[in-house]
Formats: C-alpha cells, structure tokens, sequence
C-alpha cells in the first residue's frame, strides 16, 4: 500500500515538471510579458528594456523557464500588470473563492446524488427511479447560462415584485451584501443558494446516475447474493457489502472533479459575479496579464496532477485489488 | 472417494432435513412469465448426498434458491408448494425467520467462487461475519474460528491467508474458501449449486473431496447440483434429473447409473462416459435443444428430442411412476419390462 502511494507520487514529478514546461511554452507563445507596457506611449523605451532585463526575458528560452520555475516554487509569483500588485493574493483569493462555492456545491450533490441513485438503484423501474431518471437527463441538458438568468429572474426580479418586497428574495450577485462588514454567516449563505443551485443541478444529475449504475451493478453482484446467503441482516448487506463497493468509482470521479474545479466555473462566476478563478482568469486574458495568466495556469495544473493523485491513492485504498497489481 | 457406507439409507432416510413438496417457482420476463421449477418435489435425508441433474437451463440453481427463499428479485417468486426444513415450512416463513436459517442451517455455495466472495472484504473477515450474524461472539473469536476453518477446509498457512482478499487466491482455493465460509456454523444442509464447474479438472476432484470430508466431520447432507455426472459418479447417493423445470427421474446413484428408465436420462449418460472424447465441460451432445419454458410441450416435454417418442407423447402428461425401490421415472413406458437403453445408445 505505502509502496503503492509512494510509486504513483513519484510518477507524478515528472508529470508536473513537463505540464510546467507546456504551460510555460505555451503562455510565452501567444503573450508577451511586455505587450501590455510597450503599448502604453508614456513609457520610455529604456525603462521596457529595464523591465525585459528584470523579468530575465532577454535569456534564451531554457534558461527563462529555469528562472521561471525557481521562481514559481519559492512563491515569487511576479506582479500584475494591471494592478501593479502582486500575483499571489488575488490567486489565493479567487481560488478560494471558487473552493468556497465549489466545494459546497459538491457537498450538497454528493448527499443528493448518491442519496438520489441508492434509492433509483434499490427500486429499479418505479416510479421514483423513472422520475429521478428523466430529472438528471433534463438537469443535464439545461444549459448552465440560461438556467442560471432563469433563477435570476425569478428570484431577484418575479418574486420581489410579487411580494412587493424592497430587496430581492435572493441575493443574485456577489458573495456579500455590498457595504457588509465582518462576516455575516446568513447573508454568505444567502448569496451561495442561487449559484449553489445552478453548480448542484448538474453534479446531482451526473452523480446519481454514476451511483445507480454502480449499485446496480453490485446489487446484481454474486457476492450480494453471498452475503444473504450468510443471513446477514439487510443493513449489513448494503452498507458493508454494497454500498462501499458502489461508490469506489465515485469517489474518484468527484476526486478528480474537486482537483478541476481550481480552473473555475467560468459561467457560473461570471453570471453570478462570483470573484471566482473564472473570472480572474477571463479578466487576465483580456488584459493580457502574463504573470497572472501563468501562475493561474500552472496551479490550476498543479491541482488537476495531486487530485488525480489523490483519486489514485483513494482507489487503491477502497479496492484492495488494485493495490496489489 | 465415496464413502458409500457412510450414508445409511435404512437409517437415515426416515429423518429428511428437507422436503421440497410440489414447488413451483416462476420468473417474470419481458416476454411473460417463465416457469423455471413446475412442480418438484424431492426430500434428502440426513448426511446424504443428493444430485440434480440436467442441462443448463432445466431450473437447477432455481430449486437452490428457492430452497433458502433467495430467487433474484423483483423478477422471481415462488408460486406454490413448499419447503420443508425439518417439518418448518420456509416458503411461508417471515423474512427474519428465513435469515435465521441461511447460513446457520442452510448454507450455499455457488459457481464462481471469485464473484461470490466480496472483493474488498479480507476472506478471513467474511467468514468470521458469519459467527457475528448468527451467534453472540467476540470479535477476536469469531476470527480465530475463521482461520481454523480455513485450515480445515485445507488451506495451508491459514493464519495468514485470513488476512488476504480474494483475488489472491487461486480458484480451487476461492472455493475452499466459500465451503469454510458455508460450514462455519455447522449447517444440517449445505447446497452446492455447480460447485466445480468453473475449476480445472484436477482441482474438481480435490473440491468434491473436501465437501465429502466435511459432510464426513458435520454431518451434513448436501444438495449437489451439477450438470456433470462424471462429479455425480463418485459423490452423490440419489440423483435427481430434471428437463425443462420438471423432474423426470429419480434413483439412487448406482442405479440411475445401471438401470436408466427415463430415455432423457440415457441420453445424458451416453453423452458423458463417451471418455474416448476429451470432455468440454458442458453436458449434452443429445440432438434438439431443450424447449422453451415460456410454451412448453403440451405433455412430455422430452417428446420433440425422444427417440422412443409415441402418439401418446404428445397428448398425454407421463407422471412419475415407480419403477424400482427409490426409484422414479417419468415416462410412459418406464414400467415396461425391459425398457432401457439399446446397447448403441450407451456407449461402453
Ligand atoms: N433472473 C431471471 N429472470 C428470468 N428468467 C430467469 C432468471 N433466472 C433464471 N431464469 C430462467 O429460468 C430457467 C431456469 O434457470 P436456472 O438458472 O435455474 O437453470 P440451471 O439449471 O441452473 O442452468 P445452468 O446449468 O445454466 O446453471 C432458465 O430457463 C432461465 O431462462
Ligand atoms: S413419455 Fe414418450 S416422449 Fe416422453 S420420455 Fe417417455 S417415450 Fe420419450
Ligand atoms: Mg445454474
């Protein structure tokens, strides 16, 4: 096992360090670093040079990766150009951030979803398993966008007006009321339950049908059979023998899935004006924001390499045969 | 290997562990209901060794679920007759009664130990969850009962092998490991439905061994279902055939063996002592396939592939008629003298 985890850590050094190398080949390929200040009339041509001469772009490529990574792991992450401030807190932010909406989003489809596809499972072809069917086919094909200004409609402007309210029902922007100050728990949540939605919709309907397959499977599984056979009682037989064994491939999808949300829900943040990896990232496109660009590109990279790592570990953790390969 | 004196009928035969009277158990499919067991009845005694026979299909492992109320669901059910485990109808026990008896005085082991067994539970583990259903145990006890089981279902280094998963055994000892898991609490019954048909031939023998031997030790009778009367030869005391979910035959081995009334039954013993041809496994080279269960044959199911079908056959229901001591055959013409197998027909 130890063996197992220390050999697939290992793997992924080299994995990282030639991620590193495309998203820095890459980045350097469709912007420069001196774009954006060299378009700017005001500046001198000396202080561009000065500018080129700090940041190490007069080296050979090689060479400027090398200090480009040196500099990446001791956390110089170089400033914006917009701003003028430094990389790393607006990263640490927006990661955050998205974390904050992400992760609750995650944990809310996690209950439902496999809630949702134990219960479609147990009771094949009724009604329940129909209906929660045709849900997640239909929450799969809402498209995020419209779904979202729906719910904003609705709740910021239908609802309101209905009950004649002076504030929406729901917060439809923003992660805090404008002018709140400290951290008022209520209003966070508030502003969480609309973006929430339009995130859980999705994961809901794609994790209870991930569940149902995977407890049919088992329930239709020998060693269930087995396991009755024993005359074990019903709650044995499903917590211990089928649901852990359901849920292994689960539990490395949403693994892998967690790892991916560190690149933003572009949309969703955007629709919502979440301040959000998403946004950060959109924003530092179309300023032409190199050093932002790069580091959001290779931690954003840095995540989708450990959480497929974790995936790994947790699914050898789960089935033991997997480890002994 | 057998250990004919053993089982005693004279003795023993008074006393079934179970009676299965008229049991008729349905499945319902998308093209209606399949009716895979239609009326069988059959008892087994006390330490014996009981076979059922037939192709694939006939409603062997049917029977064998039906037994401990364990027929896939929502698609089967049993509709009518009954189980008796020692005078106790199961088919019309309560759900808490019927998980008493599984796997404490009924146990169950199937075809394929590898899918049988829980992949991600250690097999030591598996078996000692056995003692914790049934019985108030330690833990730590319930564990070293599993290790000593290992050992005596002939496991070697026992103590540590508990600790592995399955799928770092070989076949042969998967099913050692199942028979430990079935005979942990010392069962009146074990059912072994095709217990080695997914082992090499070596390794079939030393399984069929092991089950006699613990039979041996716990006194257990056991329902051996096969479709390999070549493992019916050495093993079982009475052998029931089934065609098509009903039975069609039944005798004790030897004579089932000597004096075959029911021409399926020939057909299926020409088609396994022809040792001149390497066996594949799979019963029947007999012509014709077994009918369909959804519309079967109005009165002798045999009678499309029968090569001593008559009018008759086709009109009348042949019941079971006795034809000898213990033994039954369901065919019009069982009762006539001289009805058996011409020589061609039974391949020396
Ligand atoms: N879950 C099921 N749903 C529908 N029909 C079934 C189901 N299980 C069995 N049957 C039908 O019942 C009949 C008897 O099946 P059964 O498994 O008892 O046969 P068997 O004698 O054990 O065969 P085998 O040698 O292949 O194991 C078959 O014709 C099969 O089509
Ligand atoms: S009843 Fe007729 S068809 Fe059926 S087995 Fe006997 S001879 Fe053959
Ligand atoms: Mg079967």
């Amino acid at each position: 096992m130890g063996q197992y985890i220390a050999r697939r850590a290992l793997v992924s050094i080299p994995v990282l360090l030639i991620a590193s190398i495309s998203v820095f080949a890459i980045v350097k390929a469709t912007a420069s670093p001196v774009a954006a200040i060299r378009s700017n009339p005001r500046v001198s041509q000396a202080a561009i040079e000065k500018y080129t001469h700090d940041l190490g772009l007069d080296k050979p490529p090689p060479e400027q990766y090398l200090t480009w990574l040196g500099n990446f792991i001791r956390g110089k992450w170089g400033t914006s150009i917009v701003t003028g401030r430094p990389v790393g807190p607006d990263i640490r932010d927006g990661l955050f951030n998205t974390m904050i909406l992400g992760i609750t989003s995650f944990l809310v489809s996690i209950v439902l979803g496999v809630g949702v596809g134990i219960f479609s499972a147990v009771r094949q072809y009724s009604f329940f398993d129909y209906l929660s069917t045709g849900s997640a086919f239909l929450g799969l094909s809402i498209p995020v966008f419209w779904f979202a200004l729906i719910l904003q409609i609705v709740f910021g402007l239908y609802l309101t007006n209905w009950f004649h309210l002076a504030t929406p029902v729901l917060p439809t922007a923003g992660m805090f009321s404008p002018g709140a100050t400290g951290i008022d728990l209520i209003d966070r949540i508030r502003h969480l339950i609309l973006p929430v939605t339009v995130l859980s919709v999705q994961i809901v309907a794609l994790y209870s049908r991930y569940t149902r397959a995977g407890m049919l499977d088992v329930l239709h599984s020998d060693y269930l059979r087995t396991a009755r056979a024993k005359g074990l009682n019903e709650r044995t037989v499903m917590m211990r023998h089928a649901m852990r064994n359901a849920l292994t491939p689960l539990v490395s999808v949403a693994a892998i899935d967690v790892g991916a949300l560190a690149g933003g829900l572009i949309v969703t943040e955007t629709i919502f004006s979440w301040p959000g990896m998403g946004v950060l990232f959109i924003s530092a496109m179309e300023n032409g924001d190199y050093s932002v660009v790069l580091t959001w590109m290779m931690i954003v990279v840095a995540f989708v390499i450990v959480f497929n790592l974790i995936a790994d570990i947790l699914y050898a953790v789960l089935d033991p045969r997997i480890r002994y390969d | 290997m057998t250990d004919v004196t053993y089982f005693d009928p004279e003795r023993d035969s008074a006393r079934p562990v179970i009676a299965v009277e008229d049991l008729v158990a349905e499945f319902r499919t998308e093209a209606g209901i399949v009716r895979a067991v239609d009326g069988v009845s059959f008892d087994i005694a006390q330490k014996e060794v009981f076979a059922v026979v037939g192709e694939s299909g006939c409603g062997k492992s049917t029977v064998a679920l039906s037994v401990l109320g364990l027929l896939p669901q929502p698609a089967g059910r049993i509709a009518g007759g009954k189980v008796l485990f020692r005078g106790e109808d199961l088919v019309s026990a309560s759900p808490a009664r019927l998980r008493q008896v599984r796997g404490d005085r009924i146990a169950m082991i199937f075809q394929d130990p590898l899918s049988a067994l829980n992949p991600t539970i250690r097999v030591g583990e598996q078996i000692a969850e056995v003692f914790r259903a049934h019985r108030e145990i330690e833990p730590k006890v319930a564990w070293e009962q599993a290790v000593e089981l290992l050992s005596i279902v002939g496991i070697p280094r026992a103590l540590a092998r508990a600790k592995d998963y399955p799928h770092q055994f070989s076949g042969g000892m998967r099913q050692r490991v199942m028979i430990a898991m079935a005979i942990a609490l010392r069962p009146a019954l074990l059912i072994a439905d095709e217990p080695t048909t997914a082992l090499d031939v070596t390794i079939q023998a030393q399984i069929l061994e092991v089950l006699l031997d613990v039979r041996e030790r716990f006194d257990m009778a056991i329902l051996l279902i096969t479709h390999d009367l070549g493992v019916v030869a050495g093993t079982a005391d009475r052998v029931m055939v089934m065609y098509a979910g009903k039975k069609v035959e039944e005798a004790p081995a030897l004579d089932l063996y000597r004096t075959p009334k029911h021409p399926y039954t020939w057909g299926l013993l020409g088609s396994t002592t022809r040792v001149d041809r390497p066996r594949t496994g799979s019963l029947p080279q007999i012509p014709g396939s077994p009918p369909s269960l959804l519309v079967p044959p109005p009165a002798c199911r045999f009678a499309p592939r029968c090569p001593r079908v008559q009018p008759i056959c086709r009109t009348d229901y042949p019941e079971l008629r006795k034809v000898d001591v213990g033994q039954v055959a369901a065919c019009h013409f069982a009762q006539d003298p001289g009805w058996g197998p011409a020589p061609e027909e039974v391949p020396a």
